[in-house]
């Protein structure tokens, strides 16, 4: 996952790219600020908007995916960042240079060294073999034949494609050859991968398993990628961000469980009506970041009065740099609070369950259901981020019910009434 | 009054023509002069070369050429077998000489029709200007072709062969463009992403994935080569056309049949071959 402040790879500032806009491009590029619509623009001057006013940030690490049904511009969009698409409006950075005002070849020293692509139908030499089409790249970069051939076998082993070096692609099934592109693409060792719909020629056993063996290779070398998709499962499953395209505009840019959780409007709505946040729900998403916690030391007598408003029944007990010591039940702070003692590590706590933020919600499951104590959400020093209760879990599954339109209050009761039941000292699922 | 078309508005085509090939000869004497030298000497170094082959090697080359080519032995016998029976009808020597100038112009047809092709595959203002030259030239009898040769060139083989390159190559130009024109735009596209240079793009894109197309043009080109030397034969050429001239002339029906069905033989072991290596060459990239 890409944090906000690593570097910014690439950047696109309002790039618009028309089609027939011969002789009306100012025009139609002051009716798209003025805020006139796709229709109207093609209705009255006759120009296709393909895509409007397009911007985004890629950051280093960054998983980004450009999502929208056919016609919507996704592909359009990934071709002008590399200019395989002249855009007509706008500037793209990458990697702090403004690539729309380069020369052809200005252009084609980016191409060969800061960028590489997989496209949908593989784009693949057939008169080459596999490792020939791997090395593709660099041989336009002009690398020796000894470092290209090192370079392309490794690419090779890693989409897991070793011993087909000497075939043709005609040989190989399309999962295989798409495997070839993405080679093709890792010799590379590109700044940023840009991927257009690589994995919607596959069937859908080959589909899952290739997008999770890229999930996989994105995490370990640590790829900075740009995936176009109509696929909704893909996105959510593999972007970190998700832009979401509709008509050559970017409606929406989010992370996955935010734009099912709180999407932009009814388009994205019934984009990600069919979702599960099951699916792709993580940790942060689900949790309270307001969690019930108590210094080493503090008053038995306040933490009771305190779990008794929040109706929580355990309480992490912190250091002074909020670092999760211990967790400590109610019935342990109560009979402490009666013979007027204080919390201390030593008085009842217990080791709590942890999890990080990113933690995806299927294994939040097993955890949560294990404990009779919230689950606390730390980082990677220890610092207590939050903390994921089984009604909580719960309240987020709960997004995922069809509710009765007639009765708006009939999802409040059910949380409520939950938190009744499942949180009460009295009812216990399990111990610890 | 309208039986007869007014001369008063005739056009003198024929002396305008006349003049300007003696103005070319006189001016650029020297160009043709050079271009014979260096078909001739082509066309020598090939003849000595084919005919200098012992006849049971060349059996055996058409033999290994054909199984490579076809992997099948009824086509490597019978192939083989055409030219035992050209053999039989005493014209080897006859059908490698036409061999040597039917290779001799391909070649040249080749140098001549990739370049114009490409040109027109890349530049569509070049193709609105090339095609209806090639359609002219198609269309054209091909007698017509032998009259400048034979101007320029005088009688030989050298004027033959130019006669012939100008019959067969529109084909080659024609194929070369199409060819190029439909090769699948993504492996195009992949080329440019990877910063490849528009002259490495025709190198390693386009023209890999349009030869078995510029393939059928070299195979259509010979095809039509092959007719041509019958006519050239009228200018000089030697070899079995000459042979069918002959016949004509003094009424041998026979001896024209004989040399007719050796052309035939000739046409039919060149196009399996080529045709072969070209299939398999599809096969292999599809």
């Amino acid at each position: 996952m890409a944090d906000e402040n690593a570097t910014v790879l690439l950047e696109c500032r309002k790039v618009s790219k028309l089609f027939n806009d011969e002789g009306n491009t100012q025009a139609v590029l002051k009716a798209i600020r003025d805020g006139v619509g796709k229709d109207e623009i093609q209705s009255k001057l006759g120009t296709v908007v393909g895509v409007r006013e397009a911007s985004f940030k890629v950051h280093q690490g960054e998983f980004f995916v450009i999502m929208g049904l056919s016609g919507s511009g996704k592909s359009t969009l990934i071709r002008t960042l590399i200019r395989l698409i002249e855009p007509t409006d706008g500037e793209i950075i990458i990697d702090g240079e403004d690539v729309t005002k380069l020369s052809e070849d200005g252009m084609r020293k980016v191409r060969r060294n800061k960028v590489a692509m997989v496209f949908q139908h593989y784009g693949l030499l057939p008169h080459k073999t596999v490792l020939e089409n791997a090395e593709y790249g660099l041989k336009t970069r002009g690398i020796s034949w000894k470092e290209r051939r090192e370079k392309a076998q490794s690419a090779i082993d890693r989409v897991g494609l070793s011993g087909w070096e000497s075939y043709r692609p005609s040989a190989l099934s399309g999962g295989m050859q798409q495997r070839v592109g993405l080679a093709r693409a890792l010799s590379h060792d590109p700044a940023i991968l840009l991927m257009d719909e690589p994995f919607s020629g596959l069937d859908p056993i080959v589909r899952r398993q290739m997008q999770q063996e890229f999930g996989r290779l994105q995490n370990e070398e640590d790829l900075t990628t740009i995936l176009v998709t109509h696929d909704l499962d893909e996105a959510l499953m593999l972007g970190d961000r998700i832009a979401i395209m509709r008509d050559g505009e970017i409606i929406q840019i989010a992370t996955p469980d935010q734009l099912v959780t709180n999407p932009a409007d009814d388009y994205v709505a019934s984009f990600v009506e069919g979702a599960s946040p099951a699916r792709f729900m993580v940790a942060r998403s689900v949790m309270s970041d307001d969690p019930l916690t108590a210094r080493d030391g503090d008053s038995a007598e306040s933490a009771v009065e305190m779990m008794r408003e929040r109706k929580i029944w355990s309480t992490f007990i912190v250091d002074g740099g909020n670092k999760v010591q211990g967790v400590m039940s109610w019935e342990t702070i109560q009979r402490l609070a009666q013979s007027g003692g204080t919390l201390h590590l030593g008085t009842g706590a217990r080791k709590p369950v942890t999890c990080d933020s990113e933690t995806p919600i299927d294994e939040l499951f097993p955890l949560v259901l294990n404990t009779r104590h919230p689950v606390a959400v730390v980082d990677d020093q220890g610092t207590l981020q939050g903390m994921i209760t089984k009604n909580m879990l719960l309240e987020a599954l709960a997004h995922d019910i069809d509710y009765d339109e007639e009765d708006p209050e009939s999802k409040p009761d059910l949380v409520a009434s939950e938190v009744e039941t499942s949180n009460q000292p009295s009812n216990e699922v399990t111990s610890v | 009054m309208f039986n007869e078309f007014p001369e008063t508005i005739e056009i003198d085509l024929r002396t305008r023509v006349n003049d300007a090939i003696s103005w070319l000869l006189d001016n650029f004497g020297g160009v043709f002069d050079f271009i014979a030298t260096v078909i001739r000497t082509v066309l020598l170094n090939l003849e000595d070369a084919i005919t200098w082959l012992p006849w049971p090697l060349v059996l055996g080359l058409i033999a290994l050429l054909a199984w490579t080519a076809t992997r099948s032995p009824l086509n490597t016998v019978v192939l083989t077998g055409l030219m035992v029976m050209i053999g039989m009808f005493g014209y080897y020597d006859l059908a490698m000489i036409t061999l040597a100038i039917i290779i001799a112009a391909v070649l040249i047809s080749f140098i001549i029709g990739l370049p114009i092709g490409i040109l027109a595959a890349q530049s569509d203002k070049a193709d609105a200007v090339i095609r209806p030259l090639l359609d002219g030239a198609q269309t054209m009898p091909a007698f017509v072709y032998l009259i400048p040769a034979l101007m320029f060139f005088g009688l030989g083989r050298v004027p033959a062969v130019i006669a012939t390159v100008t019959y067969a190559v529109p084909p080659l130009i024609r194929l070369t463009n199409l060819g190029i024109r439909t090769v699948t735009q993504s492996a195009i596209e992949a080329a440019t992403a990877y910063g490849a240079t528009p002259r490495q793009i025709l190198r390693d894109v386009q023209l890999p994935l349009a030869l078995p197309t510029i393939m059928a043009g070299v195979n259509q080109t010979t095809m039509m080569a092959l007719a041509m030397v019958v006519i050239a034969s009228m200018i000089g050429a030697e070899g079995l056309g000459q042979e069918v001239l002959l016949a004509i002339n003094r009424i041998d029906p026979g001896r024209g049949f004989e040399a007719g069905l050796c052309i035939v033989a000739l046409a039919v072991i060149i196009d399996r071959i080529t045709q072969g290596f070209a299939d398999q060459y599809k096969e292999s990239i599809s």
